[in-house]
Formats: structure tokens, C-alpha cells, sequence
């Protein structure tokens, strides 16, 4: 067994091992740092940043630091909340995330960071991009437009498929997901039980032909924010 | 016919939620014809190609923003036959039809009360300053406490049907998403007679002032045309689903029972260069002719009957007036809306306790198609969805003809009418502003000018010679 390593968030003391992260010692300990990229069974990976905190004063992401005997971890701040927000904002705008319409709504762990950070209005302008959506698998959707690049769907691909279907391709702002096939994701051989299929935390990967299949009320966030099986010690703990 | 000179309004100068009337006169200064500009959005058909079918009924809601429900459940039918799921559960086709009613009782109880009744209850001359809902209010408060819980009473069946008052997503490809379960349906249950009542007083003010006010109304905005609509198979009224039936003016059968999967081969849309809304004909007849209302008067003349009761009764009354012949009166619409008022509360009382809005299966689904046709009966009339889908799932191509695009040319038709006997020399009075007005109001067109709450619908009337040249221009709101 790992040793223990004791450290405090926001003043409270956490009973963490070595070699965990700062976010899966907090989960275990049910406290809810935001998070996005971050997903149970799947490596760190450190790239959307909803996960900052303070270590030591100094801004890290929970995701990616390990915990460290007698770190001062700061997490529920008003400070940390607007940064936080401002990335989900971001997200938003370089995305064409038309949540009224989308069959992810009330599923969906962008949308419901953003109910959970409190966010009305977008502080930056939308971009509009233009992305394109890949019906060509007959049983998985793959639609760009919603993408938040959070590398999700690769990693679950291979670290839980052993499959190789998606990958980034493009630089700065034209990187985006690909499949790997010309003929888009109907040439791979991505299945619709892969873990890949179930990975997204948005309605850009999802299953056909299920759509609104839940009503409205019995969602996964209709009654309950995000990261409150967290902080009510149910969680599958990341 | 002798067109005089066609002015063109450009796009530029077309005012956001204004109404926009072209009356066009001859030589002689005599009214020729009206042309009621209406924005609409065409951008649909393109905006939703690509998109998954199954997103379609929640996608196109947000679209055509007035009666949403109505295209979400007209959507839902074209995608069941693309699941090849139209032969829906008991249950399904019940709770959409509940979600159906709850909505026609809400929009009609909404078009009665806050639209039209001020010009009912005060006249079409009287002071615009009293002629509004706040004006009906504050005269007759016992009645706009009962619209507005009329209205609720709809939107909250809407709810726990559709999952939202407003762009829910209750009905899906091959079914709907949910049941109602014994607790929501005992509390709309607990208020049903309450609202019947109300339902039935509301369609006795409208038959009373109809009767007592026939001379003048008869004459008002109207004109001999042809109606269609959905019956059901036996030929009742049936405002979810039915086969498609035209009739003449005089009543005489031009189609019956047709199938409106094939509604191409019985039904064609006339472009005009002055307008972004089409002009649907009936094909056999030609566009000249061949035009139609729909609508509730459209329905009260083409159902042989109603098969509920109390809606019965009243339908009865109705066709007295016109000795069994369809009624080709304007202001007739008002009437008919309130008896389909009486209908929808008869059917939402009767579904609420079939066993079968508690059933558990949902949802069917068959052999794929690659086209699909929803048609029902909205508020306003009979709503086209037709679609196209690839093999990917994805829709290629969409065409829509709504309510109100089926009532275009019997709206420019009602102004016409209305300008031909109340204009006076060539000035546009403010009596003649009313009058134009609730003829529009009648049809009950979806359009934000028309449905304005409060007080007169923002409206520019242009008067054209026939050598383009503007005569008078008003506008207001
Ligand atoms: S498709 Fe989904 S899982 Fe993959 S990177 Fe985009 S948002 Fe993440
Ligand atoms: S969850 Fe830590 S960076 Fe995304």
C-alpha cells in the first residue's frame, strides 16, 4: 500500500496516497474540483485547465499534480471560480454549441459546468467555426461543431479499446478530431460498444438513433448539478 | 386580369414584427388587389440539411417559434415514417394527442382572449386605447382571470407531455419519450370541468356576438373559397391525424380521403416574385382557382361531423347559420376556434382517463424509409413537414408548408376585400388600419406582428396606384 500523504483543501485536511492526484485524492475525499478532460479509468492529461487550483499559491491543475505532504490546496474560490469560468467560456465560443437543439442536453458536462460556475452570457465573442459532422458510421455520430478537445475519445480508444480510432490533427486553432480513415469514422474500426463511443463529455460522439430517448426531468443533471455524486461520497471516484 | 404596375419592397426596408399591406389600385382608383408582405424565415430548409433525422421534431420547434408543438409533433410523424414507426402504441399516440390538444386549447384560448376578443367585445372602431387585453381586463375581469388559466391549463399539459411548456422534446422518431404517470394526470384531472365550463362560455360569446352581429360581419373581409383539411377516415373532425379532404365553396367534394404521403400529386406552390412565402393550389383546379383557407373554418366545413359531444352540439349551430353550406365568413373563423376550443378540452378530458396514458411501451419501430411525410392539423391549420434522409441518417432536403402559408392568398384576399369597401378616396384612415387588422387577426397568422398582446398589431399600410406611383403610406405600433 502507497504511503499517505496528508495535505489541506480550501483548510480542510485530505488523507491522500502517493502517487495520486491532487483531483483523485479530493474525489475520494468528496470534494468536487471541476473538471472536464479529466476522466475515471483514463490517464491525466491536463489539457482544458478546469481543474486549477492553487498549490501553494501558485495555479495547477488538479488533474496532472500529484499530491504532496502538507500542500496548501486551494479549490472553492471566487477567484479560481472566474477563471474557471472563463475557460468553460471559451470552450463555448470556439465551439457551435447550440444547446437547445443538442440530444446531449441535460447529459451534457460542458452544459452543466456552465449551470454549475453560474454562467449567463459569454464574457468573449463566438467564433463560429465552421467544423463538420461524420454520419458515415452506421451506428456512432461523430459532429465536430460540439467538440471541446479534451482528448477523451483518444484515450479511451486506446487505453481502453486498444483500438487507434481518433486523433488530433491540425495545429493551433484548426486542430481537430480525426478518425482513422479517409472515409471518416465508418471506415474504422471503431464499434458502437467501444468505451471511445462513450467517452465524450459532449454531444459530438454519440450513439444514433437514441436522441431524446430520455425525457426531459430524468436527465443526469436535471435535478442534481455536476460533481454533486462527488460531494455526496457516491461517486465513481477520479 | 389587369395588373396594374408591381412595386417591390425591398428586404432593406422591411420592418422587424411589422405587419407590411400593399393595397394596389386602378385607373379608376378602385381597389385591385392587397398583398400582405410576410417575413418568414426560408432559411430552414437549408439550415437543417445534414442534421441527424431523429434531432429534426426538437431541431425545427426553434425554427418557427409560434406554435411549436405543433411542428414538433409534424416533424415526429415524417420521422416515424422514416423508422417505419407509424403505426404507434396506444400509449404514444395518446400522449401525443394529449400534447396535441393541450396545445390547441392553449393558442386558441390565447387567440381568443388576448387577440381578438378586444375587437369583439369593443368593436373594430373603437378607441385602440381600450381595444386590448388590458382594456378586456379591466372590464371584464372574471373573463381574463379564465383566459389566463385556460391558457395555463394547455402549456401545463404541454409540460407533462413534452417535458417544457415551450420547445419540449416529448415526441421522438416511432413514439414519445414518456407516459404520464397517476399524479400528473389527477391534477389536470381536479380542474377538467372547471375548464369545460370556461370552454363552453368561451364558444358562447363568440356564437352569440357572431349571431347578433351577422349583418355587418357577414359582408366583413369575406369571399367564396375552398377549404381543406385532415379528417379521419369516417370524416370527423380529427385534428392529429386523417387523410386529406378539399371542398368547395358550395360544399362539393374536390378530393377525398387522400393519403397524405402522396399530398404532391393533390397539392402545388406557386411562387410570386413579390413575396418570400409561397402560394399552395389545389393541382386539378390551377393557382388561379385552385387556392384554399384552412384553419378552423376550413375544418368546420370540411368535418361531416365532430365526435364529441358538446363540440357537436355547437357545430350544429354553426352550420344553421349557412343552412348546412360550408360558411365563407371572415369573421366566422372566430367561431369555429371556439368550438375546436370545446373539442380539444372534450378530448384532453377523455384521454385523461384512458389506462393507456399510464401504458409503458413507447415506442416501435419497423422498416427504414428514406422519405418522410408528417402532416396535422395546428392551430392555424394544416401544417406540411415532408423530408428526405440518407442512408447516413442524415436529412438531404426538407419542405414545409405552414398554416399560414396555406392561408396566404385567402389573407391578401380577406384585405382586399376589406379595402375594397372601406377605402375611401385615396387617404388611408385609421378606420381603415382596424379594418385590415382584424381581417388579418382572423386567419390568426403566425407571424409576430399578428400576435402582438398588447394593444394594436404594428402595421404599415401602402396604397399603390396602378403606375407604381405611392398614394398614402400609415403606419403605427
Ligand atoms: S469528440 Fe468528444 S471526447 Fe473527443 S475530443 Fe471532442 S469533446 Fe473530447
Ligand atoms: S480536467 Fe484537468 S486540465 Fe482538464
Amino acid at each position: 500500500m502507497s504511503a499517505k500523504v496528508a495535505f489541506t483543501i480550501d483548510g480542510k485536511t485530505v488523507q491522500g496516497e502517493q502517487g495520486q492526484t491532487i483531483l483523485q485524492a479530493a474525489a475520494l475525499a468528496s470534494i468536487y474540483i471541476p473538471h472536464l478532460c479529466a476522466m475515471k479509468g483514463l490517464s491525466p492529461w491536463g489539457s482544458c485547465r478546469v481543474c486549477t487550483v492553487l498549490v501553494n499559491g501558485r495555479p495547477q491543475a488538479a488533474c496532472t499534480t500529484p499530491v504532496a505532504e502538507g500542500a496548501v490546496v486551494e479549490n472553492d474560490t471566487a477567484e479560481l471560480k472566474d477563471l474557471r469560468s472563463s475557460l468553460v467560456e471559451m470552450l463555448f465560443v470556439e465551439g457551435n454549441h447550440y444547446c437547445m437543439f443538442c440530444e446531449k442536453s441535460g447529459n451534457c458536462e460542458l452544459q452543466a459546468m456552465a449551470y454549475r460556475l453560474g454562467i449567463l452570457a459569454m464574457r468573449h465573442p463566438y467564433m463560429f467555426p465552421v467544423r463538420t459532422l461524420d454520419a458515415s458510421h452506421p451506428d456512432v455520430m461523430v459532429e465536430l461543431n460540439r467538440c471541446i478537445l479534451c482528448a477523451r475519445c483518444i484515450r479511451a480508444s486506446q487505453e481502453l479499446d486498444g483500438k487507434h480510432v481518433f486523433d488530433f490533427v491540425g495545429r493551433g486553432s484548426h486542430r481537430h478530431i480525426g478518425v482513422n480513415a479517409a472515409t471518416g469514422a465508418g471506415g474504422t474500426n471503431l464499434k458502437v460498444t467501444d468505451k471511445a463511443a462513450e467517452a465524450c463529455p459532449v454531444g459530438s460522439i454519440v450513439k444514433k438513433r437514441v436522441g431524446f430517448a430520455v425525457p426531459i426531468g430524468q436527465r443526469l443533471y436535471d435535478s442534481k448539478p455536476i460533481g454533486s455524486a462527488i460531494e455526496s461520497g457516491r461517486a465513481a471516484k477520479g | 386580369m389587369s395588373v396594374a404596375k408591381r412595386i417591390v419592397i425591398e428586404p432593406v426596408t422591411r420592418v422587424e414584427g411589422h405587419g407590411k399591406v400593399v393595397i394596389l389600385l386602378d385607373e379608376n382608383k378602385k381597389v385591385i388587389s392587397a398583398r400582405l408582405h410576410i417575413v418568414e424565415f426560408r432559411g430552414f430548409e437549408r439550415f437543417i440539411q445534414g442534421r441527424p433525422f431523429w434531432e429534426v421534431p426538437v431541431l425545427v420547434q426553434r425554427l418557427c417559434g409560434i406554435c411549436p408543438v405543433s411542428h414538433h409533433l409534424a416533424a415526429a410523424k415524417a420521422m416515424d415514417r422514416i423508422v417505419g414507426g407509424e403505426n404507434l402504441t396506444p400509449t404514444a399516440e395518446k400522449i401525443r394527442r394529449l400534447m396535441h390538444y393541450g396545445q390547441m386549447y392553449q393558442s386558441h384560448a390565447l387567440h381568443f382572449f388576448h387577440l381578438a376578443s378586444p375587437d369583439l367585445l369593443f368593436g373594430f372602431d373603437a378607441d385602440v386605447a381600450i381595444r386590448n387585453v388590458i382594456g378586456v381586463a379591466g372590464k371584464y375581469p372574471a373573463l381574463a382571470v379564465q383566459a389566463v388559466l385556460m391558457r395555463k391549463y394547455g402549456q401545463e399539459i404541454i409540460k407533462a407531455t413534452a417535458g417544457k411548456k415551450i420547445h419540449g422534446t416529448g415526441a421522438i422518431p416511432g413514439g414519445v419519450n414518456k407516459n404520464l404517470s397517476i399524479a400528473e394526470r389527477d391534477v389536470f384531472l381536479r380542474d377538467a370541468d372547471q375548464q369545460m365550463t370556461w370552454a363552453q362560455s368561451a364558444v358562447k360569446i363568440a356564437k352569440d356576438y357572431t349571431v347578433a352581429n351577422l349583418a355587418k360581419l357577414a359582408p366583413f373581409g369575406s369571399f367564396d373559397s375552398n377549404h381543406l383539411s385532415l379528417v379521419r377516415a369516417d370524416g370527423a373532425m380529427d385534428l392529429y391525424h386523417g387523410n386529406l379532404r378539399a371542398i368547395d365553396a358550395e360544399g362539393k367534394v374536390i378530393f377525398d380521403q387522400v393519403d397524405y404521403q402522396s399530398y404532391v400529386d393533390f397539392i402545388a406552390e406557386e411562387v410570386r416574385d413579390w413575396s418570400y412565402m409561397k402560394f399552395p393550389f389545389i393541382r386539378s383546379i390551377g393557382p388561379e382557382k385552385g387556392w384554399y383557407r384552412v384553419g378552423p373554418l376550413a375544418r368546420l366545413n370540411t368535418a361531416k361531423f365532430i365526435d364529441t359531444p358538446l363540440a357537436e352540439a355547437a357545430r350544429k349551430e354553426f352550420i344553421a347559420v349557412t343552412s348546412g353550406k360550408p360558411n365563407n365568413l371572415t369573421m366566422a373563423y372566430h367561431w369555429a376556434r371556439m368550438i375546436e376550443l370545446v373539442h380539444a378540452m372534450e378530448k384532453i378530458h377523455a384521454l385523461l382517463n384512458d389506462k393507456d396514458l399510464q401504458g409503458t411501451d413507447l415506442v416501435v419501430k419497423g422498416e427504414r424509409r428514406e422519405v418522410g411525410i408528417g402532416l396535422l392539423e395546428a392551430p392555424r391549420g394544416t401544417l406540411f413537414h415532408h423530408y428526405k434522409v440518407d442512408k447516413n441518417d442524415q436529412v438531404v432536403s426538407a419542405n414545409l408548408i405552414v398554416s399560414t402559408t396555406n392561408n396566404n392568398e385567402p389573407m391578401n384576399r380577406a384585405v382586399a376585400k376589406v379595402a375594397q369597401d372601406h377605402l375611401q378616396g385615396v387617404e388611408i384612415t385609421e378606420g381603415l388600419l382596424n379594418h385590415v387588422e382584424v381581417a388579418i387577426r382572423a386567419y390568426d397568422p403566425c407571424l409576430s406582428c399578428a400576435t402582438h398582446a398588447l394593444g394594436q398589431m404594428p402595421m404599415e399600410l401602402t396604397l399603390v396606384d396602378y403606375q407604381g406611383q405611392i398614394l398614402d403610406r400609415k403606419s403605427r405600433g
